[in-house]
């Protein structure tokens, strides 16, 4: 708890208008600099094509996949907001399943040793072997990919969650206790709160994990996605696009990595925080 | 106002064996007495004030509070913790009323003692901070508001003062007595701090190690109020050296 007090006492030196330009240039830095560093990449990448004439088909051009992912932008955009569904109803999946999932674990020693071994089976199989068995069972649909993103994204949310919920002071525990209150209560007032930072840690490395299920399952069988464009396009030499597809599927890994992190500022404000001192 | 009769607690670790934590203590604690636990770690000090607050039962002998066996937590007991471990999603206020939530006793008299107590020790106007916006000291005074808020007739604390930095220490050692002379109540303290339980306690009870169980219990007859000048005093240092030489003395005969 330093930390508090030292950053009390800077700003109170620092007053409203150093702090104030402090920030702007804290902003500056933390954005200006990786955007610049990001147009020199493409700039680079654009005149090491050019001068070095490497044919389309192996590396294309930023301008090149700029004009054929552009050119399609209707169709693109239906293969992106078809993944994007993928995505979001596997990692809803993951997340529904998960907070009893790892609630029940920490319950009892019993059940965490009848379900551990369940869980870590899933997670020794290869989701891509799996994929086309899960496609036999469920149909040639949505469901199968939607199975595969929440196979891919659910384990390590299950046990952060887990690790939150057994993470909590035993003082507290002995608080709750002393206060006479049911188990029920402790885990709905002390655990899962105490919980929360560790759900949030769970949900971004899921939400990475989602992007990656949801491509697998695409590549196996779908007749939209980003993933199934980059499998077409590629098989019929439309190299350009398949890399556009490529750059949408890491922008959309981005907005929605980002997107938990806002939830997770204005929601839970104090989580973030004890986010970074455990950082 | 409680009794330890005869109180043995043993331990089975998780290959199997028994560790005695404490055998054949025995103690009497006046109403509205300040009593202090001082020992080597490992005496038992923490466990004595679990089994006092009804968290852990006893392998052998009883205890009773007000001539009742002591088998669960009662309502009646505030306990403050080393860490003072507030909720860091809750604010000041909201830790203090904590315990009244959990015992589903929140009402407008509760509300109105929190903030009672959040000005009596000193943290009026800080009830809508969050604990991380607080120096360590300001959130144990937090946390021994939690445990008052009740209106305990019995506060445990364990070590409520090990983890703050001398000056603060001082400072809240003055702050408890003056709560405890405004708000007189049963209060039994462990400490490291030799110095700390004779300023404190009416009778400061030495304990020796494995197995715990007490060694000595000495009268400390300053006169109150109290204060770090009493210190000083005669009769303060030669409570403080024969704690010291029940304490160190035992070991090093131990050793020979």
């Amino acid at each position: 708890m330093p930390h508090a007090e030292s950053g009390d006492s800077s700003s109170a030196i620092a007053g409203p208008a150093r702090h104030n330009a402090r920030r702007w240039s804290r902003i500056a830095a933390d954005i200006a600099q990786p955007v610049a560093a990001l147009i020199l990449f493409v700039v680079l990448w654009e005149v090491m094509c050019r001068v070095f004439k490497i044919p389309a088909f192996l590396v294309p051009t930023p301008s090149a996949i700029w004009v054929d992912t552009w050119k399609l932008a209707g169709q693109v955009s239906m293969h992106t907001l078809a993944t994007t569904q993928t995505v979001l109803l596997g990692f809803l999946a993951s997340l529904i399943v998960s907070l009893p999932l790892a609630v029940l674990i920490t319950a009892s020693p019993v059940i965490a040793n009848t379900i551990y071994p369940l869980l870590v089976l899933t997670q020794s199989i290869p989701k891509v072997a799996l994929a086309p068995i899960l496609v036999v069972i469920f149909g040639s649909n949505e469901l199968p990919r939607v199975v595969v993103t929440f196979l891919v994204a659910f384990f390590p949310l299950v046990l952060s969650i887990a690790a939150g919920i057994t993470s909590v002071p035993p003082e507290l525990i002995e608080l709750g206790r002393a206060c006479r209150a049911s188990r029920w209560r402790e885990l709905w007032r002390i655990r899962l709160p105490y919980a929360v930072p560790f759900v949030f840690s769970g949900l971004k490395a899921a939400i990475t994990l989602s992007v990656v299920g949801a491509v697998v399952g695409e590549f196996v069988n779908a007749d939209k996605g980003l993933g199934y464009l980059i499998v077409t396009s590629t098989a019929f030499f439309q190299v350009p696009l398949a890399w556009g597809a490529l750059v949408l599927l890491s922008l959309l890994g981005i907005i929605l990595f980002q997107a938990i992190v806002i939830i997770e500022q204005v929601f839970f404000p104090w989580a973030v925080d004890t986010d970074k001192q455990a950082v | 106002m409680i009794v330890l009769d005869h109180v043995a607690k043993t331990f089975l670790t998780r290959g199997g064996e028994q560790v005695v934590a404490m055998s054949d203590v025995s103690l009497e604690v006046k109403r509205n007495e300040f009593v202090c636990l001082v020992g080597p770690s490992g005496c038992g000090k923490s466990t004595l004030l679990r089994l006092v607050a009804g968290l852990v039962a006893p392998t052998g002998g009883t205890v009773a509070i007000g001539g009742t066996r002591v088998t669960e937590p009662r309502d009646d007991t505030g306990i403050v913790f080393q860490a003072p471990t507030l909720l860091p999603w809750a604010s000041v206020l909201d830790n203090v009323l904590f315990p009244l939530d959990m015992m589903g006793r929140l009402d407008a008299a509760g509300r109105a003692r929190a903030r009672d107590l959040l000005t009596l020790v000193g943290l009026a106007g800080f009830e809508g901070k969050f604990p991380r916006e607080l120096s360590g000291g300001m959130q144990q005074r937090a946390g021994i508001c939690r445990a008052l808020v009740h209106d305990p007739d019995i506060l445990l604390m364990d070590e409520p003062f090990g983890a703050l930095d001398a000056l603060t220490r001082e400072e809240l050692t003055i702050e408890l007595m003056r709560i405890w002379q405004e708000k007189p109540k049963t209060i039994l303290f462990v400490t490291h701090s030799i110095p700390e339980a004779v300023l404190l306690a009416d009778r400061v009870v030495v304990m020796s190690a494995r197995p715990g169980r007490v060694a000595e219990i000495i009268d400390i007859k300053l006169p109150r109020p109290r204060d770090f000048d009493m210190e000083a005093r005669d009769e303060f240092q030669d409570a403080t050296r024969r704690i010291r030489g029940l304490i160190f003395g035992n070991r090093g005969a131990r050793k020979t």
